[in-house]
């Protein structure tokens, strides 16, 4: 039992040596604050706020390491079969029934008895970043290509819907493919010439795309309106179905058809369906892209690009396909939000979004789907649920961030599973990495 | 007569930029010190520079209330002050953020200074408040280096001042790199760590030290802009870093010349776009730079070409 023994005295002076860095680090800005009063800065002071602070890291420190010894003697205890990951099909099969139970709540949800109309706001919010992460998946969770500007797609797909609906004059659904295609249009272009640098050199090009974008938008005031917004002449609805309360001309009035009355819940629950409707199309293809050769030569270039060169595959080919699929569904988020919202400005499209829909898919396990689904849903409602600690979220949430990086660097559901196997019936040789026999099959 | 005040208006924008671009250089050797030493983006140095600001005006703000107003001393105590907490912030980061990830891919640390980035901006906004501080000049006057008449050619002490402190640290910089075992052993571990640690070098302590001066080039960054602008908030970091980072790569990210180049090139782009063309898009033109040079030469301006072995 000496792997068990407490070593006390290593980790009090640890977390010793923690406070007095903590004392020093919050001596400028806990403890010291200025503030402005008629001539310049004057200095106060807030001594409580310093203790309170190296009290927090020195118990911190000192109960973390405690729970690393801990850790560490139960691992060293526990039979090394009991570390066997568990049987691939198991999981297969989990994923599976994940998804099945998560499609059912999404279809009941709102029929459930907490259901409102801040129920279905949030609904429709995780359903965009999901429809981005799955997006931005593509691009980055399946293919490899880093995307720090990804926030440009859906600004692109959102103004797109807004600039051409009242000169197209198409409803919804149309503007939805059209702002999708004008995303992927813009994605090709811009891929052309970037896509041969490597992955650091492509995430710092990327952001500096998607910073350019915001501040065209914000500048091109004729076009995009600028800091003012744009109004969306166009709101979700069904080909010749309207939602809302006066439906425009030329379309059905759905609450004069079926006879119910128009509520704002009733309107934000027929958006839900349709966008759900549409994520679950996205989710789905994104599926079946992944099994056809197109989607494995993403995966593959992912992993070995110059194996790929080797076998026959257009890397340029391969890439500009990925990056415009994934923009494509950024398009179709940044329409269906325009619509909804019924105005765009481009505050809507800071850096911190495409940092938001990265969380997601990293945070999400990269190219895992479901994974996507459920760091969507954790990122996007965490804020959301800590609106009392509003002034502490974004604190909380850049923690948290860190934090689970830390604790699991792959992700939340970090199984890289491929695609495809080529025969079930052949075992892998014994030793082979397991994550090389996984998988769903096809 | 028009020729000279379009040439004083030339020159002004020259002396302007390469002020500018002194602090972006700066803030770039951070970048291109820790890229080429752990290979990752140090998504979160742009607030240490934020933070470097922000100490500063705390430090000019007690300087003040304890009655010591001389310009000079003044200074060399706020740089002081600045240099050791920032540095300190930057040791913490690595140790907190980055240490636990070596050796796990590339975008989880990246994720992790995403989350650091963001951490240190609302730990800032909310321990100083959202405002913008705004700060009494340091350093006031100029020289008139030649007077039209309508237009006047003015080089202030202030600017004066930024461009020798980053001669003076640049040329520090480049002997610790050449000289000393510290510079010997980050250049060590950037050529291949494994082989580094083997030779008895503590990787670990090489890298938190770079993380440290990368932060005290930072923090003089943030004096210099405190005392050169005068106005900060807690937002000034994302902007900065982007610009640095880009000036890091335009020059050939892991290269020292190369990042003190690319920021002055960022600087002289930043300021003649301003006068010249539009203010507004003064952004885009440094980022449009950059992609033009990634595709048509991907190392970099000084950087060396990074070959991929199979």
């Amino acid at each position: 039992m000496a792997a068990m023994s407490l070593d006390l005295p290593r980790r009090l002076r640890d977390a010793g040596l923690a406070a007095l860095m903590a004392l020093f680090l919050a001596v400028p800005f806990i403890g010291l604050r200025t503030v402005a009063d008629g001539s310049g800065l004057s200095v106060v002071t807030r001594w409580d706020g310093v203790v309170a602070a190296v009290a927090v890291v020195f118990l911190g420190r000192l109960l973390l390491g405690f729970a690393s010894d801990a850790l560490a003697g139960w691992r060293a205890r526990r039979p090394a079969r009991a570390r066997a990951p568990a049987s691939a099909d198991a999981a297969g099969r989990a994923a599976r029934i994940f998804g099945i139970v998560a499609i059912l709540f999404a279809l009941a949800l709102p029929f459930m008895p907490f259901s409102s109309t801040n129920v279905m706001n949030w609904g429709l919010l995780v359903l965009t970043y999901i429809l981005l992460a799955t997006g931005l998946n593509v691009t980055v969770g399946l293919a490899g290509l880093l995307d720090l500007g990804f926030v440009a797609f859906y600004a692109i797909g959102a103004y797109a819907c807004g600039i051409l609906a009242p000169i197209l004059g198409l409803g919804f659904l149309p503007m939805m493919v059209i702002s999708g295609l004008v995303a992927a249009a813009f994605a090709v272009v811009l891929s052309l010439p970037i896509l041969r640098l490597r992955g650091d050199y492509l995430a710092i090009v990327t952001l500096g795309f998607g910073e350019i974008t915001r501040i065209v938008i914000t500048n091109w005031q004729s076009l995009t309106g600028g800091p003012n917004g744009l109004r969306i002449p166009v709101n979700p609805s069904l080909p010749g179905l309207s939602f809302e309360r006066r439906s425009p001309d030329g379309m059905l009035n759905f609450y004069e058809l079926t006879g119910l009355r128009y509520s704002g819940e009733l309107k934000l629950t027929a958006y839900y369906y349709i966008f759900l409707a549409i994520v679950l199309l996205a989710i789905w293809a994104v599926w079946k892209l992944r099994r056809l050769p197109i989607g494995r030569s993403w995966e593959a270039l992912r992993e070995d690009e110059i194996a790929c060169r080797s076998l026959g595959i257009n890397p340029t080919a391969s890439k500009v396909s990925a990056y415009a699929t994934g923009a494509m569904l950024g398009g179709l988020a940044g329409c269906f939000f325009a619509a909804r919202q019924g105005f765009v400005s481009p505050e809507s499209f800071t850096f911190i979004e495409s940092a938001l829909i990265l969380a997601i898919v990293v945070l999400g396990g990269m190219g895992s789907q479901i994974g996507v689904v459920i760091a969507a849903s954790f990122i996007v409602l965490l804020p959301e649920m800590a609106r009392e600690f509003a002034d502490y979220r974004m604190l909380v949430f850049g923690a948290a961030m860190i934090l689970i990086m830390v604790w699991r660097p792959g992700g939340l559901l970090s199984t890289r599973e491929p695609a495809l196997r080529l025969s079930d019936k052949r075992q892998p040789p014994p030793g082979a990495s397991p994550s090389l026999s996984t998988g769903a099959t096809p | 007569m028009e020729i000279g005040a379009a040439l004083g208006f030339f020159l002004q924008n020259l002396i302007n930029g390469v002020t500018l671009g002194a602090i972006y250089g700066l803030i770039a050797i951070g970048y291109t010190m820790v890229y080429g030493i752990i290979r990752m983006i140090n998504f979160a140095h742009g607030e240490i520079y934020m933070i470097g600001a922000f100490v500063a005006v705390l430090a000019f703000s007690v300087l003040a209330a304890a009655g010591i107003t001389a310009a000079p001393l003044a200074l060399i105590i706020v740089l002081g002050i600045s240099i050791a907490f920032t540095a300190a912030y930057g040791w913490t980061v690595e140790r907190v953020a980055y240490r636990p990830l070596r050796g796990s891919g590339r975008l989880a640390p990246l994720i992790s200074a995403i989350g650091m980035s963001i951490f240190l901006q609302n730990y800032v906004m909310l321990t100083q408040g959202a405002r913008p501080k705004a700060l009494q000049p340091v350093i006031t006057g100029g020289i008139d280096l030649w007077q039209g008449p309508n237009f006047t050619l003015t080089l202030s002490y202030s600017q004066l001042f930024i461009v020798a402190v980053t001669v003076a640290l640049m040329a520090a910089f480049t002997v610790l790199i050449a000289r000393t075992p510290l510079g010997r052993a980050q250049r060590a571990c950037e050529q291949d760590r494994t082989m580094a640690a083997l030779l008895g070098i503590n990787v670990d302590r090489t890298i938190s030290l770079t993380f440290v001066m990368g932060a005290s080039l930072a923090a003089v960054a943030g004096v210099m802009v405190t005392m050169y602008y005068g106005v900060i908030d807690f937002f000034i970091g994302f902007l900065a870093g982007l610009k640095a980072f880009t000036a890091a790569v335009l020059g050939g990210i892991g290269s020292l010349p190369g990042a003190m180049l690319g920021g002055l090139l960022i600087g002289l782009i930043e300021a003649f776009f301003t006068s010249y063309v539009s203010g507004a898009y003064k952004d885009v033109a440094a980022f449009s730079v950059l992609i033009l040079v990634l595709v048509l030469r991907p190392s970099g301006l000084l950087g060396r070409p990074d070959i991929e072995k199979v």
